[in-house]
């Protein structure tokens, strides 16, 4: 039961993204580009999100216990450091560069897209990369 | 400011964006879990018993999306991808979006639409962090260059 709630979560999250235009890459870049004609598409995605998630998040919050009956995991990182801020500006850099954020590449991807699929797999490297230069540093 | 209405969604992108907030909400209810792609992503590249089965049907949920759209949407509210980017642009862009994720510890899902609704200050600073590079990026790239 748990597994399909999570498929069905799954699901109904890629059916968000593919709605919403956040897997056109050219919608996703029209929204960053405030100098140009600008599509504000994307603010309605975020908001309509969020709107929702304070409400879910909301009651999470008045309960003790999930109901899976695991604990909530909530977020225990509150620093905000260089880290936060160089990761999180590096990668604003490359959403710009192609238009994919990476929920949205993994189900272009998952639709055929020969471009989504070496930017997914241009990513996992990245990922695997940050754990190398983690690694080393430690 | 020019608006380019001609490719404004106001509905369909709300109607996105509450999805994404249901899946946000549900998966948090239910599991205890924080919807973030790059978390996912990250808990699968190095495995734990304890959580990889949650990732994995999540994951091929996600993946399924696209083939589930075909089948139960309308064509007219599916967006078809326009990548301008050419494949090495492609490339140094998955680069930096999973170095960079990584570092910052999330993404769009996790900080943006989890960290927010949880009113997280740290999240909104990734936010701000991201969605101002991004800016400056395509302001670069369709103006500059």
């Amino acid at each position: 039961m748990q597994r399909l709630i999570e498929f069905a979560v799954g699901l109904i999250f890629g059916l968000g993204l593919l709605v919403s235009g956040m897997t056109d890459p050219g919608k996703v870049q029209g929204f960053l580009d405030l100098a140009g004609a600008w599509d504000p598409s994307l603010a309605f995605v975020m908001g309509g999100a969020v709107m929702v998630g304070l409400l879910g998040f909301g009651i999470a919050k008045k309960k003790t216990i999930s109901l899976s009956g695991a604990p909530f995991n909530w977020p225990e990182m509150k620093q905000i450091d260089r880290s936060l801020v160089l990761g999180s500006s590096m990668f604003g850099v490359g959403w710009g560069l192609a238009g994919f954020c990476p929920g949205p590449a993994l189900v272009t991807m998952a639709s055929g897209n020969g471009k989504a699929f070496v930017f997914v797999l241009a990513m996992l490297a990245g990922m695997v990369l940050f754990d190398r230069f983690k690694k080393r540093d430690n | 400011m020019d608006i380019d209405w001609h490719h404004f969604t106001l509905g369909s992108s709300l109607l996105g964006g509450i999805l994404l907030g249901i899946a946000a909400g549900v998966l948090f209810l239910n599991s205890g879990r924080i919807l973030g792609i790059t978390g996912i992503l990250e808990g699968l590249l190095t495995p734990t018993s304890e959580d990889s089965p949650w990732r994995l049907t999540f994951l091929l949920g996600l993946l399924a999306s696209p083939l589930v759209a075909k089948l139960i949407l309308p064509a007219n509210l599916l967006h078809v991808p326009r990548i301008d980017a050419s494949w090495v642009v492609v490339i140094v862009a998955g680069l930096l979006v999973g170095f960079g994720t990584r570092w910052g510890a999330g993404c769009t899902s996790g900080h943006g639409i989890c960290g927010l609704s949880l009113l997280s200050v740290r999240s909104l600073v990734a936010t701000l962090s991201f969605m101002c590079t991004g800016f400056i990026t395509v302001f670069v790239i369709h103006h500059l260059l």
